[in-house]
């Protein structure tokens, strides 16, 4: 008898220590109310945010059934590309088929996938991709910059704080999101347009030359900024090396 | 067995020849134990593997040629830096590999210090002599200094900036909000500069509130100001129904009688609803208050209180004699004193006194306070530090209400409490501290403010810039913030100056708000007979502005003294104002600008002069450019427009001086109005 209490507390101890290794709070799980039959973006794609950051603006998914109408208490799940988080990652959606999460930015500069699925009646994953911009140092100054020198003509969206020049340019200058034609532009041209004006590239006089404004060093964060967010995304053209 | 092993020591041990020689291989073996353990030390491994990493690349040859091997350090004695980072991280200073290759062989992004001169641990936090990867990163063996993630990077530059860079909006923003939510009313926090963070939320003296509002309203506010005023900055103390019953009893009964003569009022007719919505309008009163729109949006700044709801709280005779002259009512009001007639107060404080929401306090209904309640509302009062913002009287303002942030960026983790769900790192607790103060204990004096997920990041941001560091670098690396001045401009103009409350907006010598242009050298730029006129009655110089001048309905005296005074005393001495008379320009020269002005820099792009054809609104109208501007101040201003006017978008073309005369002889032709110009 007194042997068995010997080895029973060390074992009692032993067991005690695990479960208290155990975390104590439990992710519920979700289930599904209704099912439907697609996902939808309503907002929150393509924004840019400072990396490791939280978005301004949360991500709206809905999901809609097969005749486009909201689908309440549909299973949500997002994923996130590289340390980039959504928060929360699964949800039920609203009575208007809509949910909202918030998503924070990985670390490293760069494009974040997330991906949101939802199950139809079949059990068949729908899946609908959101891509996010992280932006560096550089490229948030580039950013900053942006919003104060080249939004009022190269942005044609008015807010309540500043109303679009985009309309009264002879020559319509192109989105900074534009990837279709700033891709075709090298670095080196971009730079000189900013800093030499649109005429010294052929490009519009009515883009001044903000080489006596703005540094070498703010022309190279705008330059940064708008490959950055560059739409369709912008890959660099370096050098491509043999493999031994 | 047992022979087995006498033999082996024979063998090994059995005469002193043996002994010596077993002995000195033991010792050899014993002494290789040190350099075999430091061959197998973590960040060997990542040197070999950088090695093999770049070995297939064209460029190996230039990489190997730059890597060093071994523990690499950056010793930083002045400012406290001993980093060995680099000696894992080998390709920081490699641009020509992979932004999002594996780690730890990235590149450092692009900024604008260089490696060496700072090190890491100024700005990423973490372990700076430590060599393995846990102990550099995490916070093991209670280490204080975990690695700061990288939305807080920003806290980093604030150290030795306390400037506004364009490359921080984050901690810029936060040091805003520091101010705009009133924490330094309670919190102290020196820059370490010298500066301190002033608050900017304007609390308003409680001394009469009895004159303005009504208990109802002070207890509604009390249990939720955002109820009343989605932006409300005052935070929820969460009182319970008692405690908001007895601290609006004190607060009536502290109140004491303002003897301010009530101001002449004509009370408009009653088909005149639209005026005073036009009044209101006219008058800018936009420019700092905002209203929720009809789809429930704020409109407006936020200098002053939100006035959506506005009729549910004030006494129109109150509001009418606020209206009248602010100032009588609280000197350091940054309101302007509009010289409104009988006739505009009736209009404005009808159309006020109608931004009513019934429902606000459908459900309030208080009996007549007790002394016993009263008293209670005092001590309530006194214990949640109301006095810190308000002033109430019979309340002495607290000194040191709540504790002293200015090196809350290096707090030891020892004297902070935690609690579960909390991570044990400094950046998270503030971040948790501010976003739910309440789950840090219920007797957490510290009110609940409603704040985004944006805003606390940027909080968090400008709190972490706060550390011991910061305040011991040396003086050639800190970037100090402009000092604040207490600049007084004097006489008659000076008294108008305050009691326009021109430093709300205006910034004059360092001193006043950056809503609207500096005016320091103002005196240089502008005409007098268009100042007088423009000080009267402000147009519009930028179509697309929304902030803009309101009309103060100033007296032909007071505007020629305002006027007079800033063509004096506000110039520059870089150039005589009035050394190029318009008289001066020629012909040849006007049509010569003119052509500059549509081709050569395009100016039409951002400015009007014919309303006919340009169309550019970005900078403000040249229409009457002749009229406005001395010629002077405009060549100057196209050689450097930085240089007058620092901060404006307005390119430096570097245009020169024969190409910025003929622009000035081309500006100084157009003297004419717009509807002049359409005939």
């Amino acid at each position: 008898m007194r042997r068995t209490v010997e080895i029973g507390i060390p074992v009692l101890g032993m067991l005690l220590g695990l479960a208290g290794c155990q975390k104590g709070a439990v992710t519920p799980v979700l289930h599904p109310k209704a099912n439907g039959a697609a996902l939808v973006e309503s907002s929150g794609g393509k924004q840019a945010g400072f990396v490791g950051s939280p978005l301004d603006q949360p991500l709206v998914v809905q999901v809609n059934d097969a005749q486009g109408n909201g689908v309440a208490g549909a299973l949500v799940s997002f994923t996130a590309a590289g340390d980039a988080a959504v928060k929360p990652a699964t949800g039920l959606t609203a009575d208007d088929g809509t949910l909202t999460v918030n998503c924070q930015l990985g670390s490293v500069s760069g494009r974040y996938r997330i991906v949101a699925t939802t199950w139809d009646k079949q059990g068949k994953p729908i899946t609908l991709n959101l891509d996010e911009i992280a932006l560096g140092y550089q490229q948030n100054l580039g950013r900053q910059l942006n919003e104060k020198y080249c939004a009022r003509c190269h942005n044609q969206e008015s807010t309540v704080e500043r109303v679009s020049n985009y309309d009264n340019l002879a020559t319509k200058p192109h989105s900074f999101t534009d990837g279709n034609f700033y891709n075709t532009v090298n670095d080196a041209d971009i730079a000189a347009i900013i800093t030499y004006g649109g005429a010294a590239r052929h490009q519009s006089a009515e883009m001044p030359s903000y080489g006596g404004t703005l540094s070498k060093s703010d022309v190279d964060a705008l330059v940064s900024y708008v490959r950055a967010i560059s739409d369709p995304p912008y890959h660099e053209k370096g050098l491509t090396y043999a493999r031994q | 067995m047992r022979s087995k092993l006498t033999s082996a020591w024979r063998t090994l041990f059995g005469d002193s020849a043996r002994a010596f020689g077993s002995l000195s291989v033991i010792l050899l073996l014993c002494l290789a134990v040190v350099p075999a353990k430091d061959h197998f030390r973590e960040w060997t491994g990542y040197q070999a593997g950088y090695l093999r990493y770049i070995a297939n690349r064209g460029d190996a040859a230039t990489l190997k040629r730059r890597f060093e091997g071994g523990i690499q350090q950056t010793w930083l004695p002045a400012i406290g830096v001993v980093d060995r980072c680099t000696t894992c991280h080998v390709a920081l200073k490699a641009t020509s590999l992979e932004g999002n290759g594996p780690q730890p062989y990235r590149p450092h992004p692009v900024i604008p210090h260089k490696l060496d001169q700072f090190g890491c641990v100024l700005c990423h936090r973490g372990q700076g002599v430590a060599t393995t990867v846990q102990e550099a990163h995490n916070s093991t063996l209670a280490w204080e200094q975990p690695i700061l993630p990288a939305r807080y990077i920003e806290s980093g530059c604030g150290q030795c900036h306390q400037n506004k860079l364009t490359g921080t909006p984050q901690l810029n923003q936060g040091r805003q909000l520091l101010g705009e939510y009133g924490c330094v009313h309670c919190h102290t926090l020196n820059l370490a500069d010298g500066n301190k963070i002033a608050p900017s939320d304007h609390p308003p003296l409680l001394t009469h509130i009895a004159e303005k509002t009504t208990r109802e309203w002070i207890y509604a506010w009390l249990k939720n100001p955002q109820a009343y005023a989605v932006s409300a900055t005052m935070p929820n103390f969460g009182f319970s129904d008692d405690d908001a019953r007895d601290i609006s009893a004190f607060l009536i009964a502290q109140s004491t009688k303002l003897n301010v003569a009530p101001p002449a009022v004509t009370q408009p007719s009653a088909d005149s609803s639209g005026e005073g919505s036009s009044l209101y309008g006219e008058s800018f009163c936009a420019s700092c208050h905002a209203m929720q729109n009809a789809a429930g949006m704020l409109v407006g700044g936020n200098v002053g209180p939100e006035l959506t709801r506005v009729g549910s709280k004030v006494k129109p005779e109150w509001l009418v004699s606020w209206l009248s002259n602010p100032g009588n009512w609280s000197p350091n009001t940054v309101m302007p004193h509009y010289r409104f007639d009988a006739k505009q107060l009736g209009l404005l404080a009808r159309y006020l006194g109608s931004q009513t929401d019934s429902d606000f306090l459908a459900h309030v209904s208080l009996s007549p306070a007790t002394q016993e309640q009263i008293d209670h509302g005092k001590k309530l009062v006194n214990e949640r530090g109301c006095a810190s913002c308000h002033v109430i009287n019979g309340i002495k303002k607290p000194d040191n209400f709540a504790p002293d942030l200015t090196e809350v960026g290096s707090r030891s983790l020892a004297k902070i409490v935690f609690v579960p769900g909390v991570e044990h790192d400094l950046p998270s607790y503030l971040a948790a501290k501010i976003r739910n103060p309440h789950q840090f204990g219920s007797a957490m004096k510290m009110p609940q403010f409603t704040l985004t997920t944006t805003q606390i990041n940027a909080l968090v941001n400008a709190l972490l810039a706060q550390t011991d560091r910061a305040e011991g670098l040396p003086a050639n690396l800190r970037v100090p913030g402009p000092a604040p001045s207490d600049y007084e401009p004097a006489g008659p103009a000076g008294q108008l100056i305050a009691d326009l409350r021109c430093f709300s907006c205006h910034s004059i010598n360092g001193r006043g708000g950056d809503m609207a242009p500096d005016l320091s050298i103002e005196g240089s730029a502008v005409q007098r007979p268009w100042l007088v006129a423009f000080l009267k009655a402000p147009n519009t110089l930028r179509p697309a502005l929304i902030r803009r001048m309101p009309r103060f309905n100033l007296s032909d005296k007071e505007a020629q003294t305002l006027a007079d005074y800033i063509l004096t005393v506000y110039q520059t001495p870089a150039f005589d104002a009035a050394s190029l008379p318009a008289s001066s320009f020629t012909q040849t020269e006007r049509d010569h600008g003119k052509q500059l002005f549509y081709s050569k820099y395009a100016c039409q792009s951002c400015h009007i002069v014919d309303p006919n054809t340009d169309k550019g609104y970005v900078g403000p109208t040249l229409t009457q450019a002749g009229l406005r501007l001395n010629a002077a101040w405009i060549v100057n201003y196209l050689k450097d427009p930085q240089k007058l006017r620092p901060g404006t978008i307005e390119p430096n073309q570097h245009i020169p001086d024969e190409d910025a005369r003929d622009l000035a002889a081309f500006l100084m032709a157009q003297t004419k109005t717009p509807k002049e110009k359409g005939k």
